[in-house]
């Protein structure tokens, strides 16, 4: 009895009242409005509750940062009494969360540097120049994205153990890097190959080297594929966990954020500080939140881009 | 092009790939020979060619992780995989249809963005969350609510058999907004018209999804599974983090980068940890090529 073009835009995406005459056609009906109504109904039902599922772990871990751990204990789903910022102080300098938010910050913001700088000059030589020996260079490349990090992680340690890069940063950044390069050279070199052609050649016909061409013409060229690999960089880079443990383990100034929070998770229930535990995991999620916030299109697109084409 | 190339290729390529082998593709070689021998770095490693492969095969613990990555090989891409096409078909085309344009329910673009967020979380830190929302006792986030509706608590990861369960639980919590917005970006590539002539043709939303959104999705679904099942033999951060004393309770969740990690960092017998990591990378091969041969099927051109 109604036909699909007049739908009104809103009540397609509410749930069905239970008086609805149109819903009660029974089974055998094929109205279409009522089929996207029920729909559309338990959809939402079922979007909203994942939302939920998503969101409150988060929130309930600012709300406990503010408690005192007989609070955590007592009223786990309330509101905090009062705001006690302090939590967040012992976090920062007691429990060193400043300092391993810091650390985190150098190593990622080096390697992802160092990974983007080699990562594009191997892929732009790889996509764009004919030489002896560029399929082998490549795959030598690609194929690193089909081993697991852990068949490699004794080998590892004992080569950063004798270049004597274990316990530092620069090490860190150097696995870090090379680690990140598979994927880099892989996608970078895709993006190269679709760049035209056209404006190299008028750049080198202007006297440019091909130096010079990398740098000034064609990087800018690539901006988009740059912006997504190195998120996709930053991300990976600051959610490692296996490597620093492995390669920083005994200087524990140096620990990345990972680390230091897996650390004092442990040492929390030792000395009770929960409170300690929820700011620190706070302090560690906030900015994410924020930086997510922000760039949350290119970071979606940046995150998903390696696996559609 | 011609002038200067070859200074030029050798010098932007003498960096990485120095860079490269040296920390990758060394380690990786080394690995497959340290695991010939029984070195335990102290004295030189001595050869024992397979030995260490045939202990593995008397080890509990390595075939309890082979077991659990039977059991995460499945569960993970499964629920995964299903609560995001749902999801991402209800963002995309669940909603009304106007003017032959189909469009996602009212609030996809804050759902999809909400969903997502877990990804850029690192897993570590995940694992700490999720270690206090589990808690036993009244100040976890779950028992909490139960204990003041006067249930029981539930031991999450301390009970053997549902301590492995917690785990998935917590992994698909992250991984669903990934792959909503990866297959949201597979449904927008399927052409409308498509969904209009089969909803001229009385096609239900059940009907559309399962005949015209799924075979239209599935090289973006054989991605899925590809990297759900890498994920699924690469669970390191959030067993040794989240579970009870790093793959308990008594081996209940643990996993082979767990057991590697154990052989090597902790008891020294990196000869044995690196067989380990050899048949981790066998088993991640065969689950690779075995996917890709299952899911081959002539792809819908549209």
């Amino acid at each position: 009895m109604n036909p699909q073009s007049t739908l009104p835009p809103t009540p397609a995406a509410l749930p069905p009242k239970t008086g609805d005459p149109n819903a009660a056609g029974g089974r055998g009906s094929k109205d279409p409005r009522s089929e996207v109504r029920l729909f559309a109904g338990l959809g939402h039902v079922a979007l909203a509750v994942w939302a939920v599922i998503v969101i409150v772990p988060i929130i309930w871990t600012f709300l406990a940062a503010f408690k005192n751990t007989s609070e955590i204990f007592s009223s786990p789903w309330t509101l905090p009494a009062e705001l006690r910022w302090e939590n967040f102080g012992r976090a920062w300098t007691k429990a060193h969360i400043g300092r391993y938010f810091l650390n985190s910050v150098i190593v990622v913001s080096c390697s992802t540097f160092l990974t983007m700088l080699l990562g594009s000059m191997a892929a732009y030589v790889l996509a764009r120049y004919k030489f002896w020996g560029n399929r082998a260079v490549y795959f030598l490349f690609v194929s690193g994205l089909a081993f697991p990090v852990f068949l490699a992680l004794v080998p590892l340690f004992f080569v950063v153990k004798n270049l004597g890069l274990l316990d530092t940063h620069t090490g860190v950044v150097l696995v870090y890097s090379a680690y990140s390069l598979p994927f880099t050279v892989f996608f970078l070199a895709a993006f190269f190959k679709t760049l035209p052609s056209s404006v190299a050649e008028a750049g080198m016909i202007d006297g440019c080297g091909h130096t010079r061409l990398f740098f000034q013409v064609m990087m800018p060229m690539a901006k988009p594929g740059l912006i997504s690999v190195a998120i996709f960089n930053i991300i990976g880079q600051w959610a490692q966990y296996q490597l620093p443990l492995v390669l920083l383990s005994n200087a524990k100034d140096k620990w990345v954020l990972t680390q230091g929070i897996a650390d004092i998770s442990v040492n929390a229930g030792y000395e009770a500080d929960w409170s300690g535990l929820f700011a620190a995991l706070t302090i560690a999620i906030l900015p994410m939140i924020i930086v997510y916030a922000v760039f949350q299109r290119q970071i979606q697109a940046g995150l998903t881009s390696g696996a559609v084409k | 092009m011609r002038h200067g190339k070859y200074p030029f290729v050798i010098g932007f390529l003498f960096a990485p790939v120095a860079l490269y082998v040296t920390f990758v593709i060394w380690p990786y070689a080394q690995a497959f020979w340290i695991s010939m021998t029984n070195w335990r770095g102290l004295s030189a490693p001595q050869w024992v060619g397979f030995d260490n492969y045939r202990r593995l095969l008397d080890d509990g613990a390595f075939w309890k992780a082979v077991q659990h990555h039977g059991v995460l090989l499945l569960a993970l891409p499964l629920i995964t995989v299903a609560i995001a096409l749902f999801f991402a078909f209800l963002l995309n085309v669940g909603g009304k249809s106007s003017g032959g344009q189909r469009q996602g329910v009212w609030g996809a673009k804050f759902y999809r963005v909400v969903f997502f967020f877990p990804q850029v979380l690192a897993v570590a830190i995940i694992a700490v969350l999720f270690q206090m929302v589990y808690r036993p006792n009244e100040s976890g986030l779950i028992n909490g609510v139960l204990m003041e509706f006067g249930l029981e608590p539930v031991l999450f990861l301390v009970k053997p058999n549902l301590a492995l369960w917690s785990i998935i639980a917590v992994l698909v919590w992250q991984a669903v907004g990934f792959y909503v917005v990866l297959f949201s970006a597979g449904m927008a590539s399927i052409p409308g018209e498509i969904y209009e002539a089969a909803e001229m043709d009385g096609a239900s939303r059940v009907t559309l999804f399962f005949r015209v959104t799924l075979p239209l999705l599935w090289d973006t679904l054989q991605v899925a599974w590809v990297y759900l099942g890498i994920a699924a033999f690469d669970a390191f951060a959030i067993v040794a983090v989240l579970s009870v004393d790093g793959g308990g309770p008594d081996g209940a969740t643990t996993v082979l980068a767990m057991e590697i990690y154990r052989n090597a960092f902790v008891y020294s017998k990196y000869g044995y940890a690196s067989a380990m990591g050899v048949a981790l990378f066998f088993l991640t091969l065969t689950f690779a090529a075995l996917t890709l041969r299952l899911t081959k099927r002539e792809s819908v051109e549209y």
